[in-house]
């Protein structure tokens, strides 16, 4: 097993390096100028093309891109026409606020989804089923930019229970660094009242950032459940005397969680890059709002930066599910 | 009193087309030592009865009409959820035909035997050989010993081993003497073997007809073996019982309804069984086909 | 003992190929969700394609204001109420679906045809022309569609057409490995088999025999994604890239919106509720077409 997971470590290494490749290859194809723009519109030509130098555009493309390479296993991931800042530095500085959001985001849709489905499957036809399955077809349709909305309306505007938008209030200080993860972070040092503003501002993003894989992956669980209770080895361990519960919490759950891995495994890329939508929703200052910023601004070295830094996560976490396949289904382990 | 009593049994099932009667009056008594062989065509409703008498057919779409089943006394179709829960797995062990698709893949042989054991011992604790009121780590060592055992008296080579393997580590006939030792190790008194060879080659079907002929010598247990396969019912049952169409048109010691059946089904039964002396060419089938409500 | 004959029914004279999808459809209408995606589906399609004839405030759309009328709530005269410029709200999304509505249908289309063309020769050829293929496709499937889809837009600047190739360029990846997967599987059945012994070449065992077979799950996964690509259109207008005014669109009018929340809220609820049942009119129909189309989702 571990030669699997080295190997697979291994090969992120040359998938990396062509995709750094396909950016760059990408960014500089398409048309736009972001000198021109980062300069401004007073700019005159030899400021621009002072910048440009700074910035290395001057350079044939291979040499470009050789040196950003290089930089690239230094540390140093370009320079930010916008913010003027290493891009390694600003990406560092945004990712845990994403992080934090992704994951409460994927906590809430496997906590809540996989439960769920194996209950609605179970309870076929009843209350629970149509009220959840109705919740679940709307819940994939939503925008996550109007479900953000609406919820911005309903508990913050209209019940004023939630904050409006904001990863934490400019009058009260965040707890001290250790993860980088403000709730985290609070829960570590013991202050409850840090860890609940820092909750509050979570929810809305979270949940709106939640609800489509929660949707699927309940859906999915569902429908692999039902598949799974007309196993002929449920029928043996009903007829041997097996509790229901046991039956379904234990054994059921276990055999149909292979297609809502799948399932989980696609949806990361969607959360990681949907994080833009809910980002700008909440203000939340993540990699999101930073790469879309970097975007208007034609600024493509961290488009870039954040690119990878997200197919990084990405393909680990495809390691993880694959690995974790292993684990639902014996006979695919890698032995 | 008789280990298994069916009386006048009659089950009605609900499909697209609407309700049909599928049980018709079954007439049924299994006593302790007996080996009750069930022979009938696809879609006769042996399996149907052998599924009731552990209510283990949901009613919907089922619907007892009429008749009793007693196990022991007690009495099946009026007893509540916990107390045929309590029946299955301790009072009545059950097999079913495909060894392969009937242990869960993705658990250990080992989980799998376990929880059974512990189901059981919970309703009896005497069953693991514990006082009734110990620990739950006494409880798990006592099952896992059991299981062991249980595998090993089976048949498995090096039970210890094995007992954490994976179902597709077994081969097909391995498979079926581990469901055996998950239906026998509640220490049942009575067996339903639901067509248990028919998906395994003939020798490992001789080895599996044995265990289960061994297994009632030593327990004094009833076994209920449906089956199509007259081959079988001649082997190892003491008594038989012929099906058609939801009816028992036949039964008795397995010596006289087969050397001298009284029925017309069960004579030309007999009579389509290819003999060492049957000509070429010479297959005689039972004309007619069942009504697709069976089938 | 005698055979008896279950009654026979005279069956209409019909093509197999006809006779499965006639039944498929029966199949359909069972679900009276389906019907409803499929009615919806028609129905929007048909409102996006007349929108500009039919809608009140016509001049509004190429964006004419009337500053008199801001804000005015939902009302018999403007049904979806007015926005910050005074313009009729329901004129501004019903013309909005063009955009959204149609480009989501363009962008699967074109996902469709040039995904299936990659798909198809690299399954078929399999060996190295297979490898580079998908080790292209796999790259392009590791970086996050929303994002890259924003860059290509960006940079290729403010337009419908630009907006739609950006988004298309990261859809076809998908359809791609979908139709790789089917030639394979449909490459070494006997139909092909035979037809190749028959000296038919490539062009011709491709098209004429492999993939008319491969529509199915092709259709399937189309119509689940028509709703996704609506949203993603609607997500680039939110954030500002794609059309810009004062071309309607619904991502566009929803993000104009956000900054007279919460008390005009009519101006953003109109937008959103446009996309959503958009999206879901597809999903359904999409879920239908699922339900009868693909043999493994039998309930």
């Amino acid at each position: 097993m571990m030669t699997f997971i080295l190997r697979r470590v291994l090969l992120i290494i040359p998938i990396l390096i062509g995709l750094t490749l396909l950016l760059f290859v990408i960014s500089r194809m398409l048309p736009g100028d972001p000198v021109g723009l980062a300069a401004g519109p007073n700019a005159t030509p030899a400021l621009i093309a002072q910048l440009r130098k700074d910035f290395n555009l001057d350079q044939p493309l291979p040499i470009q891109y050789w040196t950003y390479l290089a930089g690239l296993i230094h540390g140093d991931w370009g320079m930010s026409i916008f913010t003027r800042r290493p891009v390694f530095t600003d990406i560092l500085s945004y990712l845990p606020a994403t992080l934090e959001l992704v994951i409460a985001a994927f906590l809430i849709a496997v906590v809540v989804g996989i439960p769920l489905g194996l209950l609605t499957a179970v309870y076929r036809n009843g209350v629970l089923d149509y009220l959840t399955r109705t919740v679940a077809l709307g819940g994939i349709a939503m925008p996550r930019f109007f479900l953000g909305l609406l919820l911005q309306l309903a508990f913050a505007a209209w019940l004023d229970i939630l904050p409006l938008s904001g990863r934490f209030p400019l009058i009260e200080s965040p707890p001290d660094t250790v993860t980088g993860f403000y709730t985290i972070d609070a829960l570590i040092a013991g202050d409850w009242h840090t860890f609940g503003i820092a909750l509050a501002h979570l929810a809305l993003p979270a949940i709106t950032l939640a609800l489509s894989p929660l949707a699927t992956i309940m859906r999915m669980m569902r429908a692999s459940t039902i598949e799974v209770l007309q196993q002929d080895y449920v029928m043996t361990e009903r007829a041997l005397g097996l509790s229901s519960r046991l039956i379904l919490f234990k054994y059921v759950l276990k055999n149909a969680m292979t297609s809502t891995l799948t399932v989980i495994g696609l949806y990361v890329s969607w959360l990681l890059g949907g994080t833009v939508l809910v980002e700008t929703v909440f203000d939340w200052p993540g990699l999101g709002l930073y790469a879309t910023q970097a975007i208007l601004t034609q600024d493509f070295m961290p488009v870039i930066g954040v690119t990878l830094v997200i197919a990084i996560i990405y393909l680990f976490t495809m390691l993880i599910v694959d690995l974790l396949y292993g684990v639902f289904n014996p006979k695919v382990r890698y032995a | 009193m008789p280990l298994l009593e069916i009386r006048d049994l009659n089950l009605a099932m609900k499909s697209y087309e609407g309700e049909t009667h599928i049980l018709h009056g079954i007439n049924l008594t299994i006593e302790r030592g007996e080996i009750w062989g069930m022979v009938g065509e696809t879609g006769s409703g042996k399996s149907l009865t052998g599924l009731s008498v552990s209510r283990l057919i949901p009613t919907p779409p089922g619907r007892y009409l009429a008749g009793s089943i007693r196990f022991d006394g007690h009495d099946v179709l009026t007893a509540s959820d916990a107390e045929m829960r309590a029946l299955r797995g301790r009072h009545i062990g059950m097999i079913f035909q495909d060894p392969t698709t009937n242990l869960n893949p993705v658990f250990r042989v080992g989980t799998q035997l376990l929880d059974v054991a512990m189901h059981a011992g919970h309703a009896d604790p005497s069953v693991l050989g514990v006082a009734a009121g110990a620990s739950s780590r006494v409880f798990k060592r006592a099952a896992r010993e059991k299981a062991v055992e249980m595998l090993d008296k089976v048949g498995i080579p090096n039970a210890a081993a094995r007992i954490d393997d994976y179902p597709h580590q077994f081969s097909g006939g391995m498979r079926q003497r581990v469901l055996i030792a998950m239906a026998m190790i509640g220490k049942p008194d009575l067996l339903i073997a639901d067509e248990p060879t028919t998906a395994l080659d003939v020798s490992v079907q001789a080895q599996i007809l044995r265990l289960i002929h061994d297994l009632v010598a030593e327990r004094n247990i009833g076994v209920l073996l449906i089956t199509h396969n007259l081959g079988v019912v001649a082997q190892i049952c003491t008594h038989v019982a012929v099906m058609y169409r939801g009816r028992i048109l036949e039964s008795g010691p397995v010596r006289d309804v087969l050397k001298h059946p009284s029925h017309v089904y069960t004579k030309a039964l007999l009579n389509s069984v290819p003999t060492a002396h049957s000509k070429r060419g010479e297959l005689r089938g039972l004309g007619g086909i069942l009504p697709e409500s069976f089938a | 003992m005698t055979t008896h004959a279950p009654g026979a029914v005279a069956a209409p004279p019909q093509s197999a190929r006809m006779e499965n999808w006639s039944r498929a459809f029966y199949r359909f209408r069972q679900s009276w969700l389906s019907v409803i995606g499929l009615a919806l589906v028609i129905i929007l399609i048909v409102l996006a394609i007349i929108a500009p004839y039919i809608v009140p405030h016509p001049d509004q759309v190429r964006g004419a204001t009337d500053t008199a009328m801001r804000f005015r709530p939902p009302s018999a005269e403007a049904w979806f109420g007015t926005n910050a410029l005074g313009q009729d709200m329901f004129s501004l999304v019903l013309v909005g679906s063009r955009v959204s509505l149609l480009s989501g249908l363009a962008v699967v289309a074109i996902a469709i045809v040039v995904g299936s063309v990659i798909g198809a020769v690299a399954g078929y050829f399999g060996g190295w022309i297979d490898e580079i293929l998908m080790r292209f496709t796999d790259l392009l499937l590791t970086i996050p569609s929303l994002i890259l889809a924003m860059a290509v837009a960006a940079a290729l600047g403010t337009g419908v057409g630009h907006m739609i190739a950006a988004i298309a360029i990261t859809w076809w990846p998908v359809y791609a490995r979908l139709v790789r997967g089917e030639v394979i599987s449909k490459k070494e059945e006997q139909f092909v088999v035979a037809a190749r012994a028959l000296g038919a070449g490539w062009v011709r065992l491709l098209c004429r025999h492999i993939l008319p077979n491969i529509v199915s799950p092709v259709v399937v996964k189309a119509s689940l994604d028509v709703g996704f690509a609506i949203l993603t259109v609607a997500s680039l207008g939110f954030v500002g890239i794609g059309v810009k005014p004062p071309t309607p669109e619904w991502g566009t009018l929803l993000s104009n919106a956000r900054s007279y929340m919460p008390q005009y809220w009519w101006t953003a609820v109109a937008p959103g509720t446009a996309i959503f049942i958009a999206v879901l009119a597809f999903n359904l129909l999409g879920d239908g077409l699922r339900d009868v189309l693909d043999p493994k989702a039998r309930r």
